[in-house]
């Protein structure tokens, strides 16, 4: 024993890049989907499909641009999450090419590979051009602004399916919410970030909860409804629930006031009911979540609900194989809402379980970037944009599964749905800055 | 806002938890009742997207497949659908399986696991194994004799091998082409509404679904009983019965339609067909001796499978002695199927030794490996081999030189007996005519086939009606087809 080690701390160890591991990771990821690729046709037609080498080109060629410029700009980065988007959407593009198959007049696979690719596109220009997310905060009003006119503009056009959801023009529909749900985010993190001292500490007691001052809380709850109420009239729940849920949460890693919670979870309960037994769209899905097969005993066949829940019993523990399940039955939105119906069905519970796992580590990812960085708004918007794709999966995912009632969402990067799988991609460029500032040595220790 | 953080992520691990849980529930504990969901159409589905496996008559399939590319993707054809359909039945994707259809679904549409490799892999993978092959004992010749021997006229054929129980043919006429009701939509409920309510009724199998009152043709289980039971022992020493014959505890007679009846032989009276012998020989021997013998022949027994389920012909058990005897000659509630008549004459040519009837002669997988081959068995000694000798020859007399003589067959030695059986209301119905029969080619140690024919001719004249007339020609060409093949 030497007396060296005294009071000192030990030196911290070099930090480690791991750009290696990513790309080793996203070398298998590449090759799952690809596999997956092949599988489905020697599966469906017992030949190889002929665009499996152009298939895994395009992905491969996606995942090394995103990765080079992860490694030339951001290269401290979290190495599992830009792995995890890009299996998670090869796998989705799997499926829908696999759901293709069955459908012949109406293919989806490929308007997915080129969303796909804006996505990544876009996943480039933010990893590439935002250098540092406090830009960010700047411009959280703005972001609120944007957030607010994507989601009122869809009221001026028709419906599809239920839902104001959708703005046409040419070929393309886009889903303005999904946009502004990263916007909204941001929004969210800059003001509590702003202003959490505020909320969690001044304002009047009422019994166990502390008030806020009307001046702090104001606009936030007036945003928080503002969009609410829209996407309720739009009849978008999924998304108003996620609106909700992100809402709640990241006001309670604000203030860390639980009170929040009992108040939110309240008001949910209250709206919910409010909304599933007033609203006729809602109130149908709401009965059809309590008995899936009434419409079976009544005469009149299986549901979607009913129809997804026996795709999901026929793959049971392993899986009927890609290609070689009948999700199809389920109907018109077998490629999008009911999407993991197909997974569950052809993978089986095996890889339904994967597959929620993929999720659940890019989730905690991107909790773990929040608990290392040491901005509050970097923090929170890291929290916020995971909690969305927590929520989101969450959701969906117990939707389909009956576990709660059905509201329709998009399963990120794997259903049909160019919107929704752009945003995804930000989302991930946003993760992958955050973890970036997170994991990279700070000045001071660069200094010792 | 570390606690927070870790917090809210312990929430997200209760939302994996509560996703995983209930995953698992759904696919691992509930999978089976969603499975078998009545709602739940993968099933049909499955079983329709791939090609039926072929049914086989001469080793040539009587069955096709069409691809509809609809959601139930290959449908059913039947060549030769109205010749066959006795044989087939129908496999309807809307009114489900009958028949051989139907008993042998499990190889025609390859679940059957003899159809597996290796059975448990296919368990795994939850696989289907390409449909197999039915091969019938049917020879083609015959249930084309068979059925062009009816022409349409409503009736049914059955013929058997007698010394191994296949059979032969088996045809029930009208018919119809089961492959109308094959697919889906309203072309088939349509055509399925049409068929039945035909009051010729296509759809019913009369070879083996239908019992009739077997009239005269009943004489032959009579007869073995009387030999058997010792009531008779001398088949030409005359009877004591004479004529006219009135039925025991009435004051009413019996007619005969034949002539010289009175206190006639055994043998005129099965020649020529006598009621009053043969009514007086039943009561005579007794019912309980009555109801054994024709219990031996398959009376009374509902189990018969070939693999389809047979109609059980009906014996009474319990009668009074006038109802006895006209049960003895086929009256009363005497009934029997074409293919039960079919096996009194199998029974009688195979020196009674009454073989188990069966259609399936083998299943094979669809590369033509042998999966099951249905074995030969004894359904029982019908009598003993001593009345089937005798039995055999008033048989052949009753051909020579008796009321079967439009049966005879050059070259060959045939047997038979004719049945004109009144029914209805005071016996109002146009009667049926039958014919049983057998015949041994001239150079054979054994006869080749045993044969029933039944003919409920509505449209032609009473009087005209007689098996004789009408079934034993039917009986004679199905028999020629089998002493040629």
């Amino acid at each position: 024993m030497t007396a060296t080690t005294a009071d000192a701390p030990p030196p911290a160890p070099p930090p480690r890049k791991r750009r290696g591991v990513e790309l080793s990771l996203l070398v298998c990821a590449v090759l799952i989907s690809v596999f997956g690729y092949i599988s489905v046709g020697l599966g469906k037609n017992h030949t190889l499909p002929p665009d499996a080498a152009g298939y895994g080109a395009g992905l491969g060629a996606l995942a090394l641009l995103a990765h080079i410029v992860v490694r030339l700009r951001a290269p401290y980065a979290d190495p599992l999450l830009l792995p995890i988007a890009i299996l998670l959407n090869g796998l989705g593009l799997v499926l829908i090419y696999r759901l293709d198959l069955e459908t012949p007049n109406d293919r989806a696979a490929p308007t997915q590979l080129i969303w796909s690719t804006l996505g990544a596109a876009l996943f480039i220009a933010v990893v590439a051009f935002l250098r540092d997310h406090r830009v960010l905060q700047r411009y959280a009003y703005l972001s609120v602004a944007t957030a607010l006119g994507l989601l009122i503009v869809p009221i001026f056009f028709p419906a599809v399916n239920g839902a104001k959801i959708w703005i046409r023009f040419g070929g393309f529909s886009i889903q303005p919410g999904e946009f502004a749900k990263v916007l909204l985010a941001v929004f969210f993190a800059a003001y509590l970030a702003a202003n959490r001292n505020a909320l969690a500490h001044t304002g009047r007691r009422l019994w166990r909860l502390q008030l806020p001052t009307g001046r702090v809380l104001g606009p936030l709850v007036a945003i928080w409804a503002l969009s609410v109420l829209v996407l309720v009239l739009e009849r978008d729940l999924g998304t108003s629930l996620l609106f909700f849920g992100l809402f709640v949460i990241m006001l309670y890693v604000a203030t860390g006031r639980t009170g929040w919670i009992a108040v939110g979870l309240l008001l949910a309960a209250v709206g919910a009911f409010a909304v599933g037994s007033l609203e006729p769209h809602v109130h149908s899905r709401v009965e059809d979540w309590l008995d899936p097969f009434a419409s079976i005993d009544a005469g009149r066949g299986p549901g979607q609900l009913a129809q997804s829940l026996f795709a999901f019993a026929a793959g049971g523990m392993l899986g009927t194989g890609l290609g070689l399940g009948r999700s199809i039955l389920i109907g018109f939105a077998a490629k999008s809402d009911f999407i993991l119906a197909t997974a569950g069905e052809e993978l089986g519970l095996v890889g339904l379980t994967a597959i929620f796992l993929l999720y659940a580590l890019l989730v905690a990812r991107g909790f773990r970037t929040g608990l290392s960085l040491r901005d509050p708004f970097g923090r929170l918007l890291a929290i916020g944009l995971s909690s969305i794709l927590g929520l989101q999966v969450f959701v969906i995912a117990g939707g389909v599964m009956g576990l709660i009632p059905l509201t329709g969402m998009a399963m990120p990067f794997l259903a049909q749905g160019g919107s929704s799988v752009v945003t995804n991609w930000v989302m991930v460029a946003l993760l992958i800055r955050l973890s970036d500032s997170a994991r990279r040595p700070r000045p001071e220790e660069d200094a010792r | 806002m570390t606690r927070y953080i870790r917090r809210t992520a312990a929430f997200f691990l209760l939302l994996l938890a509560a996703l995983l849980v209930n995953s698992a529930r759904i696919q691992v504990l509930d999978a089976d009742s969603l499975d078998h969901n009545q709602g739940n159409r993968r099933d049909t589905v499955s079983r329709y997207s791939q090609q039926r496996g072929p049914i086989l008559v001469g080793g040539k399939p009587v069955t096709g497949s069409r691809d509809t590319g609809q959601q139930l993707r290959y449908e059913r054809t039947y060549r030769q659908g109205p010749l066959y359909a006795p044989v087939t039945g129908y496999a309807s994707q809307t009114y489900g399986t009958t028949l051989l259809e139907n008993a042998e679904d499990s190889v025609l549409s390859g679940t059957d696991p003899m159809l597996a490799p290796f059975p448990f892999w296919n368990d795994i993978t939850r696989g289907r194994s390409p449909g197999g092959k039915v091969a019938t004992t049917i020879k083609a010749p015959m249930q084309r004799a068979g059925y062009e021997g009816l022409a349409g006229r409503r009736g049914a054929v059955v013929a058997i091998e007698p010394f191994s129980g296949r059979i032969l043919a088996l045809v029930s006429s009208p018919s119809y082409d089961p492959g109308l009701i094959s697919g889906t939509g309203t072309e088939v409920t349509d055509a399925w509404t049409r068929l039945n309510g035909e009051a010729a009724q296509p759809m019913l199998n009369r070879a083996i679904r239908q019992t009739y009152p077997p009239g005269s043709a009943f004489k032959i289980v009579t007869a073995a009983a009387a030999l058997d039971a010792g009531t008779v022992t001398d088949v030409e020493a005359p009877t004591d019965i004479a004529e006219p014959y009135v039925l025991p505890g009435t004051r009413t007679t019996l007619p005969n339609e034949a002539e010289g009846c009175d206190r006639a032989s055994l043998e005129y009276a099965i020649r020529w067909s006598c009621n009053t012998v043969m009514a007086g020989l039943g009561v005579e021997t007794g019912l309980s001796a009555m109801v054994k013998s024709a219990e031996k022949f398959g009376f009374n027994d509902s189990g018969i499978r070939i693999p389809s389920g047979v109609a059980a012909s009906n014996f009474d058990t319990r009668m009074s002695d006038d109802q006895l005897a006209l049960s003895s000659i086929g009256q009363f509630d005497t009934r029997a199927t074409p293919l039960q008549m079919a096996m009194v004459a199998s029974a009688v040519a195979n020196g009674g030794e009454l073989k188990y009837p069966f259609l399936v002669d083998r299943t094979l997988a669809s590369d033509g490996d042998t999966l099951a081959r249905t074995g030969e068995r004894t359904y029982r000694r019908a009598m003993n081999p001593l009345t089937a000798n005798r039995l055999r020859q008033m048989m052949i007399g009753v051909v020579e030189d008796g009321t079967g003589a439009n049966a005879a067959i050059d070259g060959a030695t045939v047997g038979g007996k004719t049945g004109t059986a009144q029914h209805g209301v005071s016996n109002s119905g146009t009667p049926y005519a039958w014919f049983i029969a057998w015949a041994q080619a001239g150079d054979s140690g054994r006869p080749a086939v045993a044969v029933a024919v039944v003919v409920e001719d509505a449209e032609a004249d009473r009087a005209d009606i007689s098996g004789g007339g009408d079934a034993a020609p039917i009986a004679r060409a199905v028999m020629e087809a089998a002493l040629d093949g």
